[in-house]
Parts: structure tokens; C-alpha cells; sequence
């Protein structure tokens, strides 16, 4: 007793130690048991992320107050930029509606079954591990918000992480790049398939692709879908570096899409389904009506807003058959009988005006006599 | 750089105000948390641990070195996905010989702090590793290119810190 006594700083020093010790290897020992630790984990969390809650929250107000009311030079300038780019956007958007039919028709066929995301519940980082070996974020949502362990988290350019633990109001998310993380993972291109797994610089690899494989930088990663968690197809990043690994396996380095080192607002997928595609008997189609899907939009203007508006004869008859669901809005021409476009050779040239960056306007005529039409023309061409 | 001995008679027990005590490690704890997700950076530094060594030294009490570890460690541990104790383990060493060191060795010139956190740091981390992968089994590795990095900064900005609760201190 006197010597314990007499060394007390290192007999307390020796009680912590071993204290910790063996809550360590309780922990270790039966790792599903989360229930153990849970309730320190719960206080220091509650007392650490309010804190960096509302710090996130008067940042987000800051920062809007800034761009919204003193940062609006250029806002004209970037509206008719994105107007262009909303156009270019429409035009391949047909496009890849109609390779997305043929590519849902022939699933069908082969009783193929796809995954949907159909639920997802926005959140916001507020905080981190703080620690190099642990890279893990804390979210804004909850239990309450119906977050649940090993749902997935993504953003628009790609995938973060999964979420690991679930308290009340926040979530803990394991990033892709941490050590312990490892996800199923596809190279787009030549369908290899590997385990993507973090390093301890925080970078990403994928792992356990044979040497004799072919494998470049620059091809895109996606998930496999065989975890179970992330569903098939969401953007990784893309191929840095090829090396060779340990044994028969190569070393793929791999850049991840999204920003995991400074991501703010993430989607965690709540609800992923699972269906089997129906053969939706389509009505038949005409080729001119195909056509007429592929072509850009056409602006109407109002014809009280232009009554003198100058004709041509150079019309042609309005597509009047395109079907009213398609996003290219090349449909105009059915919505507004009786009228008729400017548009030389109808479908060329607007596709050409589009392609140029420069969409060229149509211009909207009211029917007018032959002769009156004829006159127009000449004065059209004498200037 | 001046690193003289002192005799244990000589070494005063220090305090400091509650609201510094209890104030300083949780502002710590949250910076570290909410700093790096703006700034990357900043996770190379580790506040846990700087404070930790710092009230160790400054209080110059071993056993409040222990407590003032094995709490700021496992704060710190109930952040990470980790059980809890790998850093809890980790800065009970440091703060035991921290304050164990300040009893022997006279740690007021900022080059000895300077040298003293680098070398706790190091310390601080191979503990750490020495826990996560022998008592945690955990497959983890450490980054060794940016521990000398690491250790020079975290060190700079001990001497600062130990400057600022020098202030604050009241002798006993």
C-alpha cells in the first residue's frame, strides 16, 4: 500500500491505461455491439456539432447575403450563356432519350432488372473526424430525418461515402477515401470489375484487377452495384495511374468526381427500387415525327408583339405530328395552327443554327394572299 | 535554447480559470472538427494534442496530465468510426509524460517547447498506430511522408499556445 502510495502518479496513470485497454478490447471483441459506446459517442457528438451546425448555417447566410444581393455583376451575361448551353443541352437530350428507349426496350426483352433511385434527402456537412486516419463527415440529418446505416451518399458529381452511424439529428458518413472504406466499383469501359479502398493519403485505388488486364487513365470508374449499397452505375472518378501491384494485381489510382476533401451539401439515397422493365406498347411513329423529335426548339413570338413582322415565302408546313412529351420542343409547329416559319428546308437549318452556338429565330408570319406574299418576297430580295 | 533541470520542491502546480480549462479543449476539439471541411490543410495539425500537452506541462500534476488526456482522447475518439480509446490511450501517455517531463526539465523557452511537441508528436503517433493496428486490429498506415511535415508544424504552433496560457495561468 505505501508504495502504491508513493508512486500514485503512476498507479493512477496505469488504472486509466488499462481502463482504456480494456474497454478497447471489449470494443474489438464484439464489434456489432454498438450499443456499449454508443452513449459517449451520443455527448460528444451533441456537444460538438451544434456548434459546428450553426457555424455551417451563419456561413450559408454570409454567403448568400454576398451572392445574392452584392455579387450580381455578370448575371445578364451568364443568363444568355446558359440559355445557349440549355439549348445545346435540349438538343442531345433527344438524342439520348431516344439511345435510353432503345437501351430500355431491349432490358425489357431480356426480363433485365435496374435499380431506381426514387428517394433522396438533401443534407449538409457540418463537420468532420478531424483526423487524417479517420476520414469521415458529419451530416445535418438524422434518424428523425429517416436516415439509416449503409445508406448511400452521393453528390451530383459522384459518390462520397456511406453512412456508418445514425444519432438523432446527425449521421456520421465514412468517405470513400478512408482505409477501412471499400466499395464494389466498375471500370466503364472494359467492364472490369474491382474493390475501390481509401489509402492512407486519402486517395482511392482499385483494387484486385489482374496485371494481364488492360486498363488506361483517363477511363471513368462507376460502382458495380455489389455491395449492396451503392447502386450500379453512379460516377467514382476516373483512371490516373496504372502500376503494377502486389502479386498478379495492378495498382489503379483513381481521381475521385466528387470533391471529397471540401464537399459541403450531399444526397443521401433513402430509397433505392428494384423493377423488372414492362414493353410499353408504343403508338407507331411516322419518320417524319422521329425527325421532328431530333430537331431544336422554335421560339413563337407573339403575334400582337410583332404584327408587322417581316414574310417570306420560303415556308414550309408546320410539323404538326410531334408527339407533345418530347423535351426538344420541336412540337411548336402543332401548337400553333395556321401559322407558318421562315425556317429554309425546315429541319437543316435550324439544327445547323443550333450546332453554330448561334440558334437562328424563326419568324413567324401570318397567311397572307399569293400575290401579297410574292410582293414581300421581292421587296426582301431588292434589300 | 535553454532547457534546465529543476528539482520537484521548485516546479509550482499551476492553474488555470474553469472556463479556460473546460473552454480551451472544446473549442479545440470543434475547430478540429469543423475547420477541415473547408480547409483541407488543417487537418495536418492536431489541437487535441497540442492542447493536451500544453495544460500538462503548464498544470505540471501527472495525474492531471492522465485525466486531461484520456478525456480530450476520447472526445476525439467518439468522433472517428474508430472504438473508443485509440487516441484516448494514446494522449493519456503523452499527458503522463508531458507533466512528468515539466517536473524535471524546465519547458519555458519556447525552443525547448518547440522540441519537445515535435518530439511528443512523434511519440503521440506511433503510439497511435501501435494501438489501431496491435489492439484495435485495424489495417491502418500512416501517412510518414508528412509526419516530419506535421511534426515541424504542430510544433510551431505549440509555442504560441503555451505563450497565450502562460497568460492565463495562476500559481498555486
Amino acid at each position: 500500500m505505501e508504495v502504491i502510495h508513493r508512486h500514485r502518479n503512476l498507479t493512477i496513470f496505469l488504472i486509466v491505461l488499462v481502463a482504456q485497454v480494456v474497454g478497447l478490447a471489449v470494443q474489438v471483441k464484439r464489434p456489432t455491439d454498438r450499443g456499449s459506446t454508443r452513449l459517449v459517442r451520443f455527448w460528444a457528438i451533441s456537444l460538438v456539432t451544434p456548434v459546428g451546425q450553426a457555424m455551417v448555417h451563419a456561413q450559408g447566410w454570409v454567403a448568400d447575403l454576398w451572392r445574392n444581393y452584392f455579387y450580381l455583376r455578370g448575371v445578364r451575361q451568364e443568363n444568355q450563356r446558359l440559355q445557349q448551353e440549355n439549348l445545346h443541352m435540349r438538343l442531345e437530350q433527344v438524342r439520348m432519350a431516344e439511345d435510353a428507349g432503345q437501351a430500355q426496350r431491349l432490358q425489357a426483352l431480356l426480363k433485365f432488372k435496374e435499380q431506381f433511385i426514387s428517394e433522396t434527402e438533401a443534407a449538409q456537412v457540418i463537420g468532420s473526424s478531424g483526423s487524417e486516419t479517420s476520414r469521415l463527415v458529419y451530416i445535418d440529418k438524422g434518424a428523425r430525418d429517416g436516415i439509416k446505416p449503409d445508406m448511400a451518399v452521393i453528390t451530383p458529381s459522384g459518390v462520397v461515402g456511406k453512412v456508418v452511424r445514425v444519432f438523432p439529428a446527425t449521421a456520421q458518413v465514412l468517405e470513400i477515401n478512408d482505409q477501412s472504406s471499400g466499395i464494389g466499383a466498375m471500370l466503364e469501359k472494359s467492364r472490369l470489375q474491382g474493390i475501390l479502398k481509401g489509402t492512407p493519403a486519402g486517395e482511392i485505388m482499385v483494387h484486385y484487377i489482374m496485371t494481364d488486364e488492360k486498363v488506361e487513365p483517363g477511363e471513368a470508374v462507376v460502382t458495380s452495384g455489389g455491395d449492396r449499397i451503392f447502386p450500379k452505375g453512379l460516377p467514382i472518378g476516373q483512371v490516373v495511374q496504372v502500376s503494377p501491384g502486389p502479386e498478379t494485381f495492378l495498382n489503379v489510382r483513381v481521381k475521385p468526381a466528387a470533391r471529397l476533401d471540401r464537399v459541403e451539401e450531399v444526397l443521401v439515397i433513402t430509397k433505392v427500387d428494384e423493377r423488372q422493365r414492362e414493353i410499353v406498347p408504343e403508338a407507331p411513329r411516322r419518320a417524319a415525327d422521329i425527325l421532328a423529335l431530333r430537331l431544336p426548339s422554335i421560339q413563337i413570338k407573339p403575334p400582337a408583339a410583332n404584327p408587322e413582322a417581316p414574310t417570306s415565302s420560303a415556308t414550309v408546313p408546320p410539323r404538326s405530328t410531334s408527339p407533345p412529351s418530347t423535351g426538344a420542343g420541336a412540337s411548336s409547329g402543332a401548337s400553333v395552327p395556321n401559322r407558318k416559319t421562315t425556317e429554309n428546308t425546315a429541319s437543316n437549318d435550324g439544327a445547323r443554327g443550333v450546332n453554330n452556338g448561334e440558334p437562328q429565330k424563326a419568324k413567324v408570319v401570318e397567311p397572307k394572299p399569293a400575290g401579297q406574299q410574292h410582293d414581300t418576297q421581292t421587296k426582301e430580295n431588292s434589300q | 535554447m535553454q532547457i534546465s533541470i529543476t528539482s520537484s520542491e521548485q516546479a509550482q502546480i499551476q492553474r488555470f480559470p474553469w472556463i479556460i480549462t473546460i473552454g480551451t479543449p472544446l473549442l479545440a476539439v470543434i475547430l478540429q472538427s469543423y475547420v477541415p471541411i473547408h480547409l483541407h490543410l488543417f487537418s495536418i495539425l492536431d489541437l487535441p494534442l497540442l492542447v493536451t500537452l500544453v495544460f500538462s506541462v503548464a498544470r505540471r500534476s501527472p495525474v492531471g496530465g492522465v485525466f486531461t488526456g484520456a478525456i480530450i482522447g476520447l472526445v476525439q475518439d467518439s468522433l472517428t468510426h474508430q472504438p473508443l480509446g485509440v487516441f484516448g490511450i494514446s494522449k493519456t501517455v503523452v499527458g503522463y509524460l508531458g507533466s512528468s517531463l515539466s517536473l524535471k526539465l524546465d519547458v519555458e523557452n519556447p525552443g525547448s517547447q518547440f522540441l519537445m511537441t515535435l518530439v511528443f508528436y512523434v511519440v503521440h503517433q506511433g503510439i497511435y498506430l501501435f494501438v489501431a493496428r496491435g489492439l484495435a486490429e485495424e489495417a491502418l498506415q500512416l501517412n510518414w511522408g508528412h509526419l516530419p511535415i506535421a511534426a515541424v508544424i504542430n510544433g510551431l504552433l505549440a509555442v504560441p499556445l503555451f505563450a497565450a496560457l502562460d497568460k492565463v495561468k495562476q500559481a498555486t
